[in-house]
């Protein structure tokens, strides 16, 4: 069976590389299967859940805010941040939301910059939130 | 003879506590060192990739102009230097202003990153519009306003290139100062061979979702934002190996000058028992 070559990398790592059978992508149009032969596509990504499956099995990884590409052969995802759901602190990530909405509410003399990424912590803490809970069991 | 000694022995150890200064600072600077580098290599597969999705989509669009594309006339430029802020670490600030002070004064304008640049450009009297300071661990929030400064005076037609000066980091022994093109952003000759490897795979036709002109919008400035980044993730690097290998040779040339200074104060020494010596026994054959 032909596969897609993955790839996911965030600034301090390679989070991800492999031979896969098909991946999802929290595309910013919604999501987006991607099997081997796709035609070639580049997509911003949004917070959220990336699905692999490779060699039969499904593995989830939360991601953040990116870009994708996809060819035919190759799949490659650069966001920043990906961790895997067995990784996901909830405690942690449930902290770190209660810190960014309390930051958001409090603040008024926040300027642009610094608004826009708590808010962007923020939808990754949610995305990680989500897909833990959505396989945690 | 004695003030001789003492001078000898005052310089032992003051040149002693040299050596322990040097030696903690090159320690400082060793650990700084490790955490900067393995920052800055494993930062680079995704650097590499936003290279090729760049240029993947500039060689896709090249017709289709997205304003941060634009090749214009060159008749101002912007320079970005990203220095240090403390010396003391060898050649590394000389070696990067001295490109720097190849760009013609009256056409460039410079930002700075790090007081040693912002102090030569204020001193060689050049077009300054602005100085930043940097944190020794960079974030990504602390450098992008930088690389906005860049791309608003790039977008209101202030400036017609941005380009950064920066020293890279190669190894530990060696740093180099480079320049590269910020804006226009542009397939550099580092990714000519990304860009081909982009077209073998995908071939040209490429489908943009919601559609190019989104994707190249916020790609683009992100691909400024990151650049600047990750050049100051490098300049720290750097930076930190300087000072290591600077201090380290600094803590071998004090020991060795206190082998050399304790060698000549024993020959002094011994010198001075021996004369003593001398007119002891003549004085004891002379009474004899």
């Amino acid at each position: 069976m032909a596969t897609l070559r993955l790839e996911i990398v965030t600034p301090d790592k390679l989070a991800f590389e492999g031979d896969v059978e098909s991946v999802v992508i929290p595309g910013s149009e919604g999501e987006l299967g991607v099997l081997p032969m796709h035609i070639p596509l580049m997509t911003q990504i949004k917070p959220g859940e990336v699905v692999i499956t490779q060699n039969g099995k499904k593995d989830y990884l939360a991601v953040g805010e990116g870009f994708a590409t996809v060819t035919q052969t190759n799949v490659n995802i650069l966001t920043d941040m990906a961790i895997e759901w067995q990784h996901i602190d909830e405690t942690a990530a449930e902290a770190a939301i209660e810190r960014a909405k309390s930051t958001l509410a409090g603040r008024h003399d926040l300027s642009e910059e610094e608004v826009a990424s708590v808010q962007a912590s923020l939808l990754k803490s949610l995305a990680q939130l989500h897909v833990r809970r959505r396989h945690h069991s | 003879m004695a003030a001789n000694t003492r001078d000898i022995r005052r310089r032992i150890k003051s040149v002693k506590n040299t050596a322990q200064i040097t030696k903690a600072m090159q320690m400082v600077a060793a650990s700084k060192m490790r955490k900067a580098q393995q920052l800055a290599i494993d930062g680079r597969p995704y650097a590499q990739l936003l290279n090729k999705i760049s240029a993947a989509v500039n060689e896709v669009h090249g017709d289709e102009k997205h304003p941060l594309l634009q090749q214009r006339e060159v008749k101002k430029e912007l320079v970005i230097i990203i220095s240090t802020d403390k010396g003391l670490c060898g050649a590394l600030n000389t070696n990067l202003l001295r490109e720097a002070a190849k760009f013609d004064p009256e056409k460039t304008l410079f930002i700075t990153g790090g007081r040693k640049a912002a102090q030569w450009a204020a001193r060689s009297r050049r077009n300054l519009i602005a100085e930043f300071q940097l944190k020794d661990t960079p974030s990504f929030v602390e450098t992008k306003v930088i690389s906005k400064m860049a791309i608003e005076q790039f977008l209101d037609g202030s400036v017609d290139k941005v380009s950064v000066l920066v020293t890279r980091f190669v190894n530990t022994l060696t740093q180099e100062p480079v320049v590269f093109q910020l804006l226009p952003v542009s397939a550099s000759p580092s990714n000519t061979k990304d860009m081909e490897a982009a077209r073998e795979a995908g071939g040209l036709d490429v489908e943009f979702e919601p559609n190019s002109l989104a994707v190249l919008d916020a790609l683009l400035p992100y691909y400024a934002h990151f650049a600047i980044y990750r050049a100051v993730v490098e300049a720290r690097a750097a930076e930190h190996s300087a000072r290591m290998v600077a201090m380290k040779s600094a803590t071998d040339n004090a020991k060795s000058l206190i082998k050399d200074l304790t060698l000549e104060y024993n020959k002094i020494r011994q010198a001075s028992i021996t004369t003593e010596l001398l007119e002891i026994t003549t004085a004891q054959m002379a009474l004899g």
